[in-house]
């Protein structure tokens, strides 16, 4: 296994990514909320750049006790970061596919050591 | 620019450069070897609004013309049909907000987007259409339909098409709901080069392929060794829809739903045998709804034949005899789609499309890595079978002798 630079944590702000190459492989990290997450940058739909496109709230439909809907509402604790290419989107913390959490983001260990942050493949 | 998504990040991008965003195409393309293959794209699109500056000129009576170009140059909103739709999801598919950031130098700006999306996808040729023009048979004057065609298809015909080296062609709009107009397009534009065939946008409030208006149209068409084909889409304001409260209900639905309908009209009504040798595309409806409506008018055919006189053969042999585009290809059940591709007949039926740069676009690696197709089945839908309907020649020697080795060569070249 391999370390990779990523970046410097103080130049790594919460809602930063980076994009980190290693041979043929391609891994997004992002920051969110002080936690680092790293995952394969290659989308499981068509293969797009899965880490490259909007982080957005998760959209959840509420509903009143009697099952009438009160519409549509941003989450307030769930993140997702969406490809770019069709609008596939992932759960940040888990890497999971939101519309089929069967399928998952291959998911790759951060490692900090000092003021540098590294991902490790 | 920022994209900003309300509760989410901000995501700065210099410029949306399409070669960058699709720098994953050309690994997969690469991977395949895909350059030694022709694949040809027959439903790919260009944003013709942003040049009306450049076709607008073309219309032809002075009247129509200026109600089109003046005192709209800051907007011109209302030369086009439109609808509501959400196809950027929200700034989600971010080459939609991000497109007039891309950089271009020099020459037609759609045929150098053209240029990148394509290589990076190892596409070798385009079926170019237009976007807001699919929306032009919702247009209340037939007369000002046939207008905006008559000067898109001389600007497209004259200007663009010419431009692309020969990989763009088209088929071009029709103006539909005036057939006398549709025929004068086929008499003008149907031998210009880099035409194959004539285009019917599908979203309609009416129309009746099999009117009798239309068979000196089709005739014309089929006696040219052209083709026809119908477009499809979403139309969120028709009555049926406005129960669906949410855009993928009516788009998933409407992109299927119009060319059900008029495929089962020229089926029912013999177009088939009236024009055999006529070619008809379906396209991007998706695959799904062929073996679906194969089956419901084949069982209605079997009690009904009498409202049917002109068949020889059940509905779905006259499917068959027809081509569809593969786009959006429905790919979570891989059973399913064998079942549908063997249904029409897809090693010789099926036409890969890839409606770039829509939301819903399909990669040619969508065909290429179906576990049960043939290899002869790969390079037919990808474009073998493309290339013999439209007489696309290779492009580079690998090309021609993977033409050579599935039959398609001598058509393609002719």
């Amino acid at each position: 296994m391999a370390e990779k630079f990523v970046a410097k944590l103080s130049e790594f702000k919460d809602g930063d990514r980076r994009i980190v190459f290693i041979g043929d492989n391609e891994i997004g990290v992002f920051r969110h909320e002080g936690e680092y997450y790293a995952y394969s940058n290659f989308c499981l739909h068509q293969g797009g750049p899965a880490c490259e496109g909007l982080t957005i709230a998760k959209v959840e439909e509420r509903l009143r006790p009697d099952k009438t809907s009160m519409g549509l509402f941003f989450s307030e604790n769930e993140m997702h970061f969406v490809c770019p290419w069709h609008g596939m989107e992932y759960d940040m913390r888990t890497g999971e596919c939101v519309a089929d959490r069967r399928m998952k983001l291959k998911k790759y260990k951060t490692l900090q050591k000092g003021e540098d942050l590294y991902v490790v493949a | 620019m920022d994209l900003i998504a309300d509760r989410g990040r901000r995501v700065t991008v210099e410029e949306l450069n399409t070669t960058r965003l699709l720098a994953h195409a050309r690994k997969q393309a690469h991977q395949r070897s895909l350059d030694d293959i022709v694949i040809v794209d027959v439903d790919a699109h260009h944003y013709e609004n942003e040049n009306y500056d450049e076709f607008l000129p073309y219309m032809e009576n002075d009247v129509l013309r200026q109600l089109t170009i003046s005192g709209r140059r800051k907007s011109r909103q209302g030369i086009m049909p439109t609808q509501v739709g959400y196809q950027d999801m929200g700034g989600r598919v971010t080459r939609y907000p991000m497109r007039g950031t891309e950089k271009t130098e020099g020459g037609l700006r759609d045929v150098q987007l053209g240029y990148r999306w394509m290589d990076a996808m190892s596409v070798d040729y385009s079926c170019l259409f237009p976007t807001g023009m699919l929306n032009i048979g919702l247009h209340p004057q037939k007369e000002m339909e046939a207008e905006l065609c008559w000067a898109y298809n001389r600007w497209l015909t004259e200007k663009v098409l010419p431009e692309a080296n020969g990989r763009f062609y088209s088929m071009l709009c029709l103006p539909f709901n005036d057939p006398e107009a549709a025929m004068r397009h086929v008499e003008t534009f149907g031998d210009r080069k880099h035409v194959g065939g004539f285009m019917v946008t599908t979203v309609r409030s009416h129309m009746a392929v099999y009117d009798n208006a239309y068979m000196k149209l089709y005739r014309a068409m089929e006696e040219r060794g052209l083709v026809l084909s119908f477009h499809s889409g979403p139309n969120w304001g028709e009555p049926i829809y406005r129960s669906c409260n949410r855009f993928m209900a009516a788009h998933a639905l409407g992109f299927s739903w119009y060319n059900v309908l008029h495929c089962t009209n020229w089926i029912v009504n013999g177009m088939g045998e009236r024009f055999p040798k006529l070619p008809v595309i379906w396209i991007e409806s998706g695959l799904a709804w062929v073996p679906f409506l194969m089956q419901r008018l084949d069982h209605e055919y079997m009690l009904r034949p009498s409202e049917a006189p002109l068949l020889k053969k059940k509905p779905s042999d006259y499917m068959r005899d027809m081509y569809y585009s593969s786009q959006p290809m429905e790919i979570q059940d891989h059973e399913a789609m064998e079942c549908t591709f063997r249904m029409m007949n897809a090693e010789t039926q099926l036409l890969y499309a890839s409606d770039y740069p829509h939301w819903d676009f399909d990669l040619p690696s969508t065909v290429w890595d179906l576990p049960f197709l043939s290899e002869k089945a790969k390079h037919n839908i990808l474009g073998g079978t493309a290339a013999r309907l439209f007489k696309l020649p290779p492009r580079n020697e690998k090309q021609k002798e993977n033409l050579r080795k599935f039959g398609n060569l001598t058509a393609a070249a002719a």
